[in-house]
């Protein structure tokens, strides 16, 4: 059990995917102007993490992998170049899903996550954690907690992120950094202080 | 359509409607890939070649793709130019494609080329669209190569590998900033770099 949270609070705190990798940057920036909206953003991330990342996970053990599909008389099939186009089309899949699940049986969180879901597609945190995954070599186990920490991270840092941006409205900064260059600033600040829990080892 | 027009449409991506800066688009991957120039340029080359390529494929097949399911031709198609390059690139250059690890799959979901593909691949002839994604992949290699650029020779004192500031641990005279080591660094370089092209061009600030 332990091992499962040592991956979990690595991902969400060390290892956070849109401070100290760079992944989800575009929906990070473009969604954070109001916590409220950035929160939203934030748990879809997570539901869709925690679904997708396991679910590449047993696509790549039982499909894709080398001799993985002799069960069906196939052996000595490697399909692992085929990758990027299976994750890419499960995430995909996964988010369409989801969507009409929560359209259908929550419409009050459909309301709120809804117009988020589409986009999240083409998140590059989403993907890029499967691919992690892929490379680090998880089992199943891991990659649920692997999944749930990555999404996890990505809320944390996005209403942070939004949280400070509400009070920057305030600043008067020099018109070029208005806006675009002033939430760099700030997230890059932010990245400095996520650094601060490296050390950290579980 | 004159040549003029072709050249015009190369070089506003470049600087006037830079993707990174003014678009903020695919800045997920731009950042994670500049601490060195190596990195940089290899991951400039790849993207480049998908945009255009993809631009390209897209806008040849535009009447083709029915509209409701056009999100996922597009994506399927840059999927597909992605894994070609990934391959490529773990048979030619191994080393350089551990070094880039996940980023050169990322570029699948890199919004510029999505963008692209669906802003104007969809609506213009393939020779434009190629040139099109050129120049939005030269933009994008622009603000990736000034980052690297600063973050190689400040953090490390080379380019390229090649020692150009000799730093103090070689017994040479530069003491090497460790926070352009840091990823965070490359947050501060884009916000150097936007604020630089909105003072040259006004009319990108935000009120």
């Amino acid at each position: 059990m332990g091992h499962y949270f040592e991956i979990f609070f690595t991902t969400l705190l060390v290892e956070n995917l849109v401070l100290s990798f760079f992944l989800g940057m575009c929906t990070f920036l473009a969604i954070s102007r109001q916590v409220k909206t950035a929160l939203g953003l934030g748990l879809a991330v997570v539901v869709i993490q925690a679904i997708t990342v396991p679910l590449n996970n047993l696509i790549l053990n039982q499909v894709l992998k080398p001799d993985a599909l002799a069960w069906i008389g196939q052996g000595g099939l490697d399909l692992t170049f085929l990758g990027l186009l299976v994750y890419i089309g499960v995430i995909a899949a996964v988010v369409q899903i989801l969507e009409m699940f929560l359209d259908r049986y929550v419409p009050a969180l459909y309301n709120t996550l809804g117009i988020f879901l589409p986009l999240l597609t083409v998140n590059c945190a989403i993907l890029g954690a499967s691919l992690f995954m892929v490379e680090r070599d998880y089992t199943l186990g891991e990659s649920f907690a692997y999944g749930l920490g990555a999404g996890g991270g990505f809320l944390l840092a996005v209403v942070l992120l939004a949280g400070i941006r509400e009070k920057l409205e305030y600043a008067d900064p020099p018109a070029g950094l208005r806006g675009l260059g002033l939430t760099f600033i700030a997230a890059g600040l932010m990245a400095l202080a996520f650094m601060g829990v490296a050390g950290i080892t579980f | 359509m004159s040549e003029e027009s072709k050249r015009e449409l190369l070089f506003r991506a470049i600087f006037e409607r830079n993707p990174i800066a003014l678009l903020v688009l695919g800045i997920c991957s731009a950042l994670a890939v500049t601490g060195n120039m190596a990195t940089a340029l290899v991951m400039s080359i790849c993207l480049t070649l998908v945009v255009a390529c993809s631009g390209a494929i897209i806008s040849a097949l535009r009447h083709h793709i029915p509209n409701t399911v056009r999100i996922g031709i597009q994506i399927t198609i840059i999927a597909t130019l992605v894994i070609l390059v990934d391959q490529i690139l773990k048979a030619f250059f191994y080393e350089l494609s551990r070094q880039l690890s996940i980023y050169v799959g990322l570029i699948i979901t890199n919004c510029i080329v999505m963008g692209r593909a669906e802003g104007f691949a969809m609506s213009n002839p393939p020779g434009r669209s190629f040139i099109d994604g050129l120049g939005n992949g030269l933009g994008y290699s622009f603000v990736l190569l000034a980052v690297a650029f600063w973050r190689e020779l400040l953090g490390a004192g080379t380019l390229f590998g090649h020692t150009i500031l000799a730093t103090t641990r070689r017994e040479g005279w530069y003491e090497p900033n460790g926070l352009m080591l840091l990823p965070a660094s490359a947050f501060f370089l884009v916000a150097l770099i936007i604020w630089l092209l909105r003072v040259i061009y006004p009319e990108q600030r935000e009120e």
